[in-house]
Formats: C-alpha cells, sequence, structure tokens
C-alpha cells in the first residue's frame, strides 16, 4: 500500500496525479474463508479491518451485492456524537467516539473528522427535562456535555431563530463540543484500503442469496458468484438483515424504513456546526462544499424502495425554515433515501445469533454512522472470540426476551 | 406518497392516512401461559417482508376506521385493499410477478426463500 503523505502528494503532483495506484484490489472469491462478512458498508469493512488488524484473522472476505459504501454508509447526513442516556449506549458510543477521533491517522486516510460541535435542541419543558439528564448522565460517564440556555444556543449558533412566538421555540439545547461531522465515502473508502491492504478481499457486485446451514451451523454462503465456504458469517447489511436472517430462518425485531436527506446548491459558511432536533425532525449542518446538509425524518411505513414521500420533506423544511429563516431562499440541489434498519428501543444488536458461527450487526436504524468504529471494533472481538465484548454485551437479540431493554429513544429519536 | 384506497371512502392521499404496522398479529389467547420467547415475539418480531407486505391503516382525517393493505414494499405497488378481519388470498402473479422496474429485485425473491435452511 503506498502511504498517503506529503512526500508522496510532491512525488504524484510531478505526474499531475495520473499515477496514484489503485486503493484496493478486485478479487475472485476464493473457494473458503474464514470469515464472510455480508455487506461493504461502513460497518463490514471495519468490522473487516479490526479482524485483521486486532486479531490477525486475514482470511477475511467482505461480500457487498453493490458497490462498496453505495448503502446507507453513503446517503447518511454524517453526524457523529457520543451523547447517549444509558451507560450502556454511553460507554459504546464513547469507545467509537475515541476511534474517531484519531481515525484519519490510523488508517493513514482522511476521513475529514471535524469535531464542530453538535446541538441537541429542547423545544418544551419535557425536552428540557431530557435533555438536562441526559447532560448529567453523560458527565457522570465521562463523556463531555453541556446544558445551553436559549441566550447561549444563539451565540454558538447565531442564525437560529429564537423567538418565543415560533411554533417550537427553542428552551435551549444540548452541546457536545467533541461531536461533529465525518466524510462518509472516506470511511468506507479507508476501512476498505487498510483491509485489503492486510489481505481481506473484498468482492463487489457479489449478491447473498442463500446461507449454507447444517445442523444448526452456518458453512458458507450462496452467492450470485457461486458458493462460498466459511467457518464463519458475519451480517452487515443493515436495511437488509431481515431478508438475509430469514435465509437462516431467523426471526428478529427490525423493520425497514425509507429515510431521506438532502442537499442545496453551495453557498458561504453560515453555519459551523451541526443543529439537530428530534421534535421537529430536521438536522442541519454545512459542507466544506458549502452545501446545507439536511436529513428528514423515517416514512413511517415498511419500504425498501430507497425513497420516501414528499410530504416527509416538506414537513422538515417547513420546521427548518422556523428555526432557520435565512433558508427560505435557498434551492434544493438532490435529494436521496436509504433503507434504515429500526429496533423497537432504538438500540443496535451486535452479537450472536441461535445459528451457530452465524453473527449479526443491524438495528442501527437512523444513527449507526457515529458507530461505524466502535461497531466494527465490537463486532470483530464479538466474530474472533464467538463471545460479545462487555461494550456490546447487551445489544444482544436475548434482551428482547428477557426485558432488558436499552431505551434511547430520547437520545435517538429519529434525529441522528 | 402513496395513494391509498379507503374501503369506505375511496382513493385518497397518504398524508390523511396513519400507518398501523404488520397486519394478522394476534393478540395470545393464553397469555398467563406464554413464555418470555413467546411474548417477544408476539410483542417484537416483525415479518419486515422484502415484496407483499400485509400491513394495517387507518383512515385518520377522514373515517377513522382501520384496514389493512397488502403492499410491494419494494415497488410500493399496492396489490389489495381489504376490511379488517378478513384476509383475503392473493394472486399468485401478484407475490411473484416482477415489477417493471425492478425486475432483478421481485424475481430473486422467491428464490431466497427457497434457499434458506
Ligand atoms: C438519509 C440518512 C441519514 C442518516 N444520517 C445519519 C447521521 O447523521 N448520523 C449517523 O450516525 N447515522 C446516520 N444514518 C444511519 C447510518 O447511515 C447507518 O446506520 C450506517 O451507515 C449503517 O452502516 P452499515 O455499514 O451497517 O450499512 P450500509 O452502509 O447500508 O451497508 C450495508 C451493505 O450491505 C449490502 N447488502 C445488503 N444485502 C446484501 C446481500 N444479500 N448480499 C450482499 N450485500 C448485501 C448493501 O448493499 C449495503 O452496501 C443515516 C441514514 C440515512 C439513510
Amino acid at each position: 500500500m503506498s502511504r498517503f503523505s506529503i512526500f508522496s502528494l510532491a512525488r504524484n503532483a510531478m505526474s499531475w496525479h495520473q499515477n496514484w495506484p489503485r486503493q484496493w484490489r478486485s478479487p475472485d472469491p476464493k473457494p473458503e474463508y474464514d470469515v464472510v462478512i455480508i455487506g461493504a458498508g461502513g460497518h463490514g469493512l471495519a468490522t473487516a479491518y479490526y479482524l485483521a488488524k486486532e486479531h490477525g484473522i486475514t482470511n477475511v472476505a467482505v461480500i457487498e451485492k453493490g458497490w462498496l459504501g453505495g448503502g446507507n454508509t453513503g446517503r447518511n447526513t454524517t453526524i457523529v456524537r457520543s451523547n447517549y442516556l444509558w451507560d450502556e449506549s454511553g460507554l459504546f458510543y464513547e469507545n467509537a467516539m475515541k476511534l474517531w477521533e484519531n481515525l484519519s491517522q490510523e488508517l493513514n486516510y482522511n476521513v475529514m473528522f471535524s469535531q464542530r460541535g453538535v446541538l441537541n435542541l429542547a423545544h418544551n419543558l419535557g425536552d428540557v427535562r431530557e435533555s438536562i439528564r441526559r447532560v448529567n448522565a453523560n458527565n457522570l460517564n465521562g463523556i463531555d456535555a453541556e446544558w445551553l440556555n436559549a441566550e447561549q444556543v444563539k451565540e454558538f449558533c447565531p442564525i437560529i431563530n429564537i423567538s418565543k412566538d415560533s411554533r417550537y421555540p427553542v428552551m435551549g439545547a444540548t452541546l457536545q463540543r467533541r461531536g461533529g461531522t465525518a466524510r462518509h465515502d472516506a470511511v468506507a473508502w479507508g476501512y476498505a484500503r487498510g483491509a485489503d491492504d492486510m489481505g481481506v478481499d473484498v468482492i463487489q457486485n457479489c449478491e447473498v442469496q442463500g446461507l449454507m446451514i447444517d445442523n444448526g451451523t452456518v458453512k458458507g454462503v450462496r452467492t450470485s458468484l457461486g458458493d462460498i465456504k466459511a467457518k464463519k458469517v458475519a451480517m452487515a447489511c443493515a436495511g437488509h438483515t431481515s431478508v438475509v436472517a430469514d435465509m437462516a430462518g431467523i426471526r428478529l425485531p427490525i423493520e425497514s424504513h425509507p429515510l431521506q436527506a438532502l442537499v442545496s446548491e453551495p453557498m458561504k459558511p453560515v453555519i459551523d456546526c451541526v443543529v439537530m432536533s428530534n421534535a421537529v425532525h430536521v438536522y442541519v449542518s454545512q459542507s466544506d462544499k458549502g452545501e446545507l446538509v439536511m436529513g428528514a425524518g423515517i416514512d413511517a411505513y415498511v419500504g425498501y424502495s430507497q425513497r420516501g414521500s414528499l410530504h416527509v420533506i416538506e414537513d422538515q423544511l417547513g420546521s427548518a425554515m422556523e428555526l432557520f429563516p435565512l433558508f427560505s431562499r435557498t434551492r434544493m440541489m438532490r435529494s436521496w433515501g436509504g433503507i434504515v434498519d429500526t429496533c423497537p428501543d432504538a438500540s443496535p444488536i451486535v452479537g450472536k445469533t441461535p445459528v451457530k458461527n452465524l453473527y449479526v450487526n443491524a438495528g442501527w436504524g437512523t444513527g449507526g454512522f457515529k458507530a461505524t468504529p466502535g461497531a466494527g471494533w465490537c463486532y470483530a472481538h464479538t466474530i474472533a472470540k464467538d463471545e460479545p465484548h462487555d461494550l456490546n454485551a447487551a445489544f444482544s437479540i436475548d434482551r428482547f426476551i428477557t426485558g432488558a431493554l436499552v431505551d434511547e429513544h430520547g437520545a435517538a429519536g429519529v434525529a441522528h | 406518497m402513496l395513494y391509498i384506497k379507503c374501503p369506505w371512502c375511496g382513493e385518497r392521499d397518504e398524508t390523511e392516512y396513519h400507518y398501523g404496522g404488520e397486519a394478522h398479529i394476534v393478540r395470545p389467547e393464553n397469555p398467563d401461559e406464554l413464555t418470555d420467547a413467546e411474548w417477544a415475539e408476539y410483542v417484537f418480531m416483525r415479518t419486515n417482508t422484502k415484496g407483499v407486505h400485509r400491513e394495517r391503516w387507518v383512515h385518520s382525517d377522514g373515517c377513522r376506521r382501520w384496514f389493512n393493505v397488502a403492499r410491494n414494499t419494494v415497488t410500493n405497488e399496492i396489490v389489495s385493499v381489504y376490511k379488517t378481519g378478513e384476509k383475503p388470498d392473493l394472486p399468485e402473479a401478484v407475490t411473484t410477478k416482477p415489477a417493471p422496474a425492478k425486475k432483478a429485485a421481485a424475481k430473486k425473491a422467491p428464490v431466497k426463500k427457497k434457499e434458506g435452511a
């Protein structure tokens, strides 16, 4: 792997940047692997990377039906934060945050992680109480969090409208200064390049269509490019998890929904932080190109269409307009949708399944981008050791039977 | 935006309705005898079909009545609308017919089922 540095940049400038080598191979699948990961989104690729790096397991394939990073990884609004309420989630997401803080160096790939601060607005008394409670819980877990009143919010983000007369007045906000955004594609590419360098095969345009199961143990996958044997198989296929789990006869508490986002035409810098509001389903940041990046809420119905209804976007833009009257003449350039895998308690599932050597990482719903490094790290541990790490032990399928749910609707809502 | 035909009021915009989740999940008749796993199945586990999904809708801004819809979750084509308490068979063609634009996706669904162990 040729490393990126100021010297390699200068050297390649001499030849007009036309001689950079390919960043990863496009290998044909081998007949057998130690681990097959289904889905080359950020989670699948990070898992492969940490399997190789932390556990020395390099005979690994990541199988992707489309192109790598083409699922939710390349469709999200890239908000990263770790201010979740319960100890289980707080510590899990904070571990991811620490990995984010060193990720560009770790991967020798610029993931453009920008800790610009994330505001979560409170619009009513219930929100205020919930937010302050969460700030306190975060502080007890060593996660940075502050409570700002309306004037302080205005100071932190001057273009916000804090008028008391608005339909959803801003009564304050939580602030996580270490939160921010990252370049989503670069995360997938960086992990793919790193994993490939350690010997992992990333196989694109190859759909998993069945699982080989013998006596309650998974033996491999049936794909559009033929059968591939595997000692262990790990799902990381987000919106399609139920479809793949069904191939093993496993039922999950997951439902897939369309979730939409959109970007505006590029404009001068107007907002240098991330603003989210669970109550009115708006989240906004501005990309380095100057586009406003905004996310909407999910469509209520189950859907695999990667597109949502227009009225969802109308609602969201109406709320955005009230919060930021300045945006009223902004034209929107593109909108798109992803298929998000939602869980009833707004927490993920990372762990073992009833089928031996088959693992699941899913249920990230509207907010799994921020977890990418941490999820990959814990999932790799779970696969390598055949038991979960302390950090993801609470996120088992069993919790829906025991009742030990990790209810993060307050911290997660729909806005992530 | 979906156009949904309420069995009582006729075709209206999706915004007049609310979604009620997967249909035909029957509340267990013997709650005291259920194991935790059986409760989990009833409360949390969902089919999450890619393909024709039977689901409940309520015409909340209209007649406020509940009914069932069979909708293809890939193409959003509504293949059947029927009243609560009914469960008509769906024509075979509907569940296997490839939708024009999504030929590959619709065709593959039944194959996957067969291969699942
Ligand atoms: C509009 C939108 C906005 C979002 N905003 C945020 C945000 O601001 N912050 C945040 O933290 N999260 C956000 N999310 C959620 C986040 O994007 C996801 O939780 C996360 O990216 C999931 O990563 P993944 O790698 O698990 O899934 P994906 O990137 O979706 O990868 C799964 C891959 O599996 C592949 N696959 C599926 N089935 C098969 C099969 N049978 N065979 C082979 N491959 C298969 C798919 O093609 C896909 O590439 C948002 C999501 C959307 C849609």
